[in-house]
């Protein structure tokens, strides 16, 4: 095949599109991990119920934005309900255990949107002037939901940066990551923040189906895929680093959307765990370790 | 007298459980008959697995690739014509060998977590790329003419006889891997689990163990992959999955973990209970998963390890 310049320039972006979506995954994961120890493979399922909730929501309420706006507290919700109810028995345990526990969530939560919605897939309508496409070169032109998506991504990147350096919960998230002892001693509820911290994780977690949900068809089990690829993910990025995950969510999209067009689909198809081993061969603790 | 004393409730379980194994076939419908062959055949998976988890440490949640790789071994050479048990089966063994030694000599680099995560995601490389090789089925699968074939020894297209053969397996598996963890490789392999630097220090290099230990249970699940492309007479990438690795390793933690009855008695439970589960509603994973989670947060010894305990 020929390699046009502008299909390489439209590949990219698509590649780039990927990438931020799994960033969204990823970094929750990573931030769960680096702080709490926690490896959460329930992480998908919350993916699948934002999602969910938002396809409903805007059936409902016939707005994107208004279900964007309802879901996201409410996968948050979620999220700190399963921290109440089981997660932080699990900080102690060893990583088998919370393998073990997650996987039986996620058990549950693929049958649960079987019995609430049904078991076949669901489709969420384009948001309202976000349908069209850019054109963003004489001759190029790009859909206009997916920039959006792109956009969003790199905006949740900073204010998440933000978050994590620049504000007082950042800094006790920070604190409690090295030192949970010494700061739950100095009168910091640590218990109440690990639940927040996991809130916020479901929450992006959520906000990447929800975002995924018009590109996607919605059905039981979407998360598990996107799950896989955020465990390598965060595997290249350097377990805990959330700009680790940044830089390899961007590689392993791009990596993926070009393995696609340029190779035969069945080395096509195992591209990312090449690269994750290639990767893990020069450097085993990932390109930034958060952990030392 | 010795052997008296030793002859608690555990050895008394096994032993029934062996005695209803015998009979199976003999009464019964044919149903229980292919459940059972099904069931040994994942206890075998299972039991393999324990040998990297419990006694080597190793959290593997790829273990259902070499199941796989077994099962597709069989699948492609009998597509080439080559029936014969004796050639196909050993060959299975050898292809997931050869296999988890590439997979283990890249994630053994690393520990703990990232363990976890990288036997996954090759896992699911794997499952990916059968599901791209359309040649074999593609994502559909491909179905197999007949059981391999064992010289005119047995005919196990009889489902009574496989039965036997499968059992027979199962038994020489538990005595290999019994013999196995109890040598002085299995100590080194347990010491390396219980404090890796000490076992460096007295000279031993918990690499190559821990390698070797991971491509000997690799082995067995691929010869597990074999039988099951036998039972089924069918080969598909569902059967490298992750969630069949992830089920695989409940039957070893619901049965008990370092110890090889453990995985046979959590193959047994898990897979009745989805049959029960199932025959009861379509929707028996939102039973089963809340199970799982109370099992492993409330009890962490498995049924063998409660066997014990209650003597």
């Amino acid at each position: 095949m020929h390699l046009d310049p502008i299909l390489l320039l439209v590949q990219g972006l698509n590649g780039v599109q990927l990438g931020v979506m799994l960033f969204l995954m990823a970094s929750g994961l990573t931030l769960i991990f680096g702080v709490m120890n926690l490896l959460n493979l329930a992480h998908g399922s919350m993916y699948m119920m934002g999602a969910y909730l938002a396809a409903s929501l805007q059936q409902r309420t016939g707005s994107f934005l208004l279900a964007l706006v309802l879901a996201l507290p409410a996968t948050f919700l979620i999220g700190m309900i399963i921290e109440a109810v089981a997660m932080r028995r699990l900080y102690d345990r060893d990583h088998l255990d919370q393998v073990l526990v997650t996987f039986g969530f996620i058990l549950c939560f693929n049958e649960l949107v079987c019995i609430l919605w049904g078991p076949q897939a669901l489709f969420m309508a384009l948001p309202d002037g976000l349908s069209g496409y850019v054109i963003l070169l004489p001759g190029v032109i790009y859909p206009s939901y997916r920039l959006m998506i792109i956009g969003s991504g790199l905006l949740v990147a900073v204010l998440l940066y933000l978050l994590v350096m620049k504000t007082r919960l950042g800094m006790l998230i920070r604190a409690g990551a090295s030192h949970r002892e010494m700061v739950g001693s100095l009168g910091v509820n640590i218990k109440l923040l690990y639940t927040l911290l996991f809130g916020i994780g479901s929450a992006l977690a959520g906000l990447a189906g929800m975002l995924a949900g018009p590109i996607l068809s919605i059905e039981s089990g979407m998360g598990d895929p996107v799950l896989i690829l955020a465990l390598v993910v965060i595997v290249i990025g350097g377990l805990g680093s959330i700009r680790g995950a940044l830089l390899a969510s961007i590689m392993v999209g791009v990596a993926d959307t070009f393995g696609r067009i340029l190779l035969p689909p069945a080395l096509a198809s195992m591209v990312i765990y090449l690269l994750m081993a290639a990767i893990l061969f020069w450097r085993p603790k990932g390109l930034f370790s958060a952990n030392g | 007298m010795d052997n008296f004393r030793h002859f608690d409730l555990r050895s008394a379980a096994l032993f029934l459980l062996l005695a209803v194994l015998a009979v199976i076939p003999l009464f019964g419908d044919i149903f229980y008959t292919r459940l059972m062959t099904r069931i040994m055949i994942y206890a075998m998976a299972a039991l393999s697995l324990d040998l990297i988890l419990g006694y080597g440490g190793m959290v593997s949640l790829g273990h259902a690739a070499f199941l796989g790789v077994g099962a597709y071994t069989v699948g492609i050479l009998s597509l080439w014509g080559v029936q014969s048990a004796f050639l196909s089966w050993p060959l299975a063994m050898l292809v997931s060998m050869l296999m988890a030694l590439v997979i283990g000599a890249i994630s053994l680099r690393v520990s703990g977590v990232s363990f976890i995560m990288i036997t996954l995601a090759f896992a699911q490389m794997l499952y990916y790329c059968f599901i791209s090789l359309k040649g074999y089925g593609g994502s559909d699968g491909m179905t197999l003419p007949v059981r391999s074939s064992l010289a005119g020894l047995l005919d196990i297209s009889r489902h009574g006889s496989f039965y036997y053969l499968v059992l027979c397996i199962l038994l020489l598996i538990f005595f290999a891997a019994h013999r196995l963890v109890h040598s002085r490789f299995g100590m080194v392999v347990q010491g390396i689990r219980d404090n890796e630097r000490r076992m460096l220090a007295l000279g031993f290099p918990a690499f190559r163990y821990k390698l070797v230990c991971f491509v000997l249970a690799a082995g067995v699940a691929g010869l597990a992959g074999a039988l099951m492309a036998n039972q089924n007479l069918y080969v598909g990438p569902a059967l490298m999955h992750w969630k069949q690795s992830a089920e695989i390793l409940v039957m070893v933690i619901l049965g008990g973990m370092r110890s090889l009855a453990g995985p046979v008695l959590g193959a047994m439970a898990l897979l009745i209970a989805e049959e029960a589960l199932s025959s009861y509603t379509e929707h028996w994973m939102i039973i089963l998963g809340p199970l799982l989670v109370i099992v492993v947060l409330f009890g962490r010894k498995g049924i063998y390890g409660m066997l014990k305990r209650s003597r």
